[in-house]
């Protein structure tokens, strides 16, 4: 078991098992989410409790936190040691020949997502940080109703935002649309399930963006201002 | 037909190398691409030059001497074959052909076309075998039950010829597909369970020390393999490796 994680499969799994997490949280997201289309009182009340709910943010959050940091890291180290395991590149290479633009790309829809994370993280996060923790309002109200809502449109008034959020989610997908089946291949799971795993793994790669593009664009175009 | 050639020219190991570009007039559509090079060869050596060093042995496509990297692609353009089982009718008048070594830092070129993939054997030294018995009442492998399923499975594993097609075409120059293969050609028989642990961790770290990359799933390896072998192998390697590491 030691020396687990130095060793090429190890760190292969390793990569697996948080991309799992991550797409399940990403799939809790998303739920959530959606709800703002819907109802702005149940997503009122949604994000209140995660915001609020002591195991969702003393437990869960840095969970998640360390789950996306491992992901990017190990990103990055397996890029680099498999950059430097071809010291002479090739004059001429027909990837596309035998290989998806996805699959050879994912470092680079990666990167934009760490970017996407980082304009996330200043939009929603950080000012949540700030409120909660260096104000110490846990209320969650602002002007005799819950602020979530409010501050959910607020940030999707600017298009250049929206056209940030539609081009990241748009390399999200890219991303899943490998990662999905591979996270399952990394993880030694290749039999009768995989076909079946595969054409969910598109859906999922397809319909959770489009569900995030939609939720951004809706609010973009129907704000109460 | 007439065809452009740019080939990779390279004296020694040390050699920096360079692509080198030459002519070659007359070429049979029925030519294999390795009798082209012969013909290219003899031009070359009539002139006075160095001929272009590439490895061929067998010329039948099952001994995984020959290699190549043709236009982008491992063994060419084709599917399902090696370099010397390629043929210019694959190519078309005027063409302009790139051909270069198998690249990876575990491949090191010892001169032109030629590398070194003794990396192979380390690591087949390092698990690929069963230990047998011969001291004369050998069991009778016949005599052992094995399902079908996993005989097919376990005999197409064993059809890699380790020419390290899957190598060259991995953007990560990972070595998976041929080491996968050998660990599922004897993980899939009863005879390979007792050094299933040793023969997959050994292995698996063998491979890593030898500087290849880590697999991320392109798939190009299974689609550029001349022998087919499957992505499945893989992820029973994968699977394999993470159960005796718990054991182990």
């Amino acid at each position: 078991m030691s020396g687990l994680l130095k060793s090429s499969i190890g760190r292969k799994f390793a990569m697996a098992l948080s991309a799992f997490f991550l797409m399940f949280f990403l799939l809790q997201h998303f739920a959530i989410n959606i709800t703002s289309v819907f109802s702005k009182d149940v997503f009122n009340e949604l994000s209140h409790f995660m915001g609020t709910n002591p195991l969702v943010q003393y437990a869960l959050q840095p969970v998640l936190i360390f789950g996306v940091v491992f992901h990017f890291v190990m990103g990055f180290v397996l890029e680099i040691k498999n950059t430097g395991s071809r010291n002479v590149k090739y004059s001429k290479n027909n990837g596309a020949a035998n290989s998806s633009w996805m699959s050879r790309n994912m470092i680079w829809s990666g990167l934009v997502i760490l970017a996407f994370i980082v304009l996330h993280f200043i939009d929603f996060w950080f000012p949540e940080l700030n409120t909660k923790f260096i104000q110490g309002d846990w209320s969650g109200m602002h002007d005799g109703e819950f602020r979530y809502y409010h501050e959910l449109q607020e940030k999707f008034l600017s298009p250049a935002r929206v056209s940030a959020y539609v081009i990241a989610f748009i390399l999200l997908a890219m991303h899943l649309l490998h990662g999905f089946g591979s996270a399952f291949q990394s993880s030694g799971m290749n039999n009768k399930y995989t076909k079946g795993l595969k054409t969910f793994g598109k859906l999922y790669a397809t319909l959770i963006p489009l569900g995030f593009i939609i939720i951004a664009l809706y609010h973009h175009l129907n704000h109460n201002h | 037909m007439n065809l452009k050639l740019k080939i990779w020219r390279q004296k020694n190991a040390n050699d920096k190398g360079k692509m080198v570009d030459y002519n070659i007039n007359d070429v049979s559509p029925d030519m294999s691409f390795l009798e082209m090079l012969d013909v290219l060869n003899e031009q070359l050596i009539t002139g006075g030059d160095e001929p272009v060093a590439f490895d061929h042995d067998c010329r039948e496509g099952i001994c995984g001497m020959c290699s190549l990297y043709i236009n982008g692609e491992a063994h060419g353009p084709d599917r399902g074959v090696t370099t010397c089982q390629l043929h210019m009718r694959k190519f078309k008048d005027g063409d302009t052909i790139y051909i270069e070594p198998f690249r990876a830092k575990a491949f090191p070129v010892i001169k032109d076309l030629v590398v070194d993939r003794s990396s192979f054997d380390r690591i087949q030294l390092a698990g690929g075998f069963i230990s047998v018995n011969t001291s004369g009442n050998t069991q009778d492998a016949n005599a052992i039950p094995i399902n079908k399923d996993s005989a097919d499975k376990a005999f197409d594993a064993a059809t890699c010829i380790g020419c390290g097609a899957c190598v060259a075409s991995c953007k990560n120059s990972s070595a998976m597909l041929f080491v996968s293969a050998k660990v599922s050609q004897y993980a899939l028989l009863p005879q390979g369970e007792v050094e299933a642990v040793d023969r997959v961790l050994n292995m698996v770290k063998q491979m890593d020390e030898e500087g290849f990359g880590n697999c991320t799933n392109t798939g190009a390896c299974e689609v550029e393999c001349p022998k087919g072998i499957s992505l499945e192998n893989i992820a029973r390697m994968n699977s394999e490796f993470l159960k005796a590491s718990l054991k182990g």
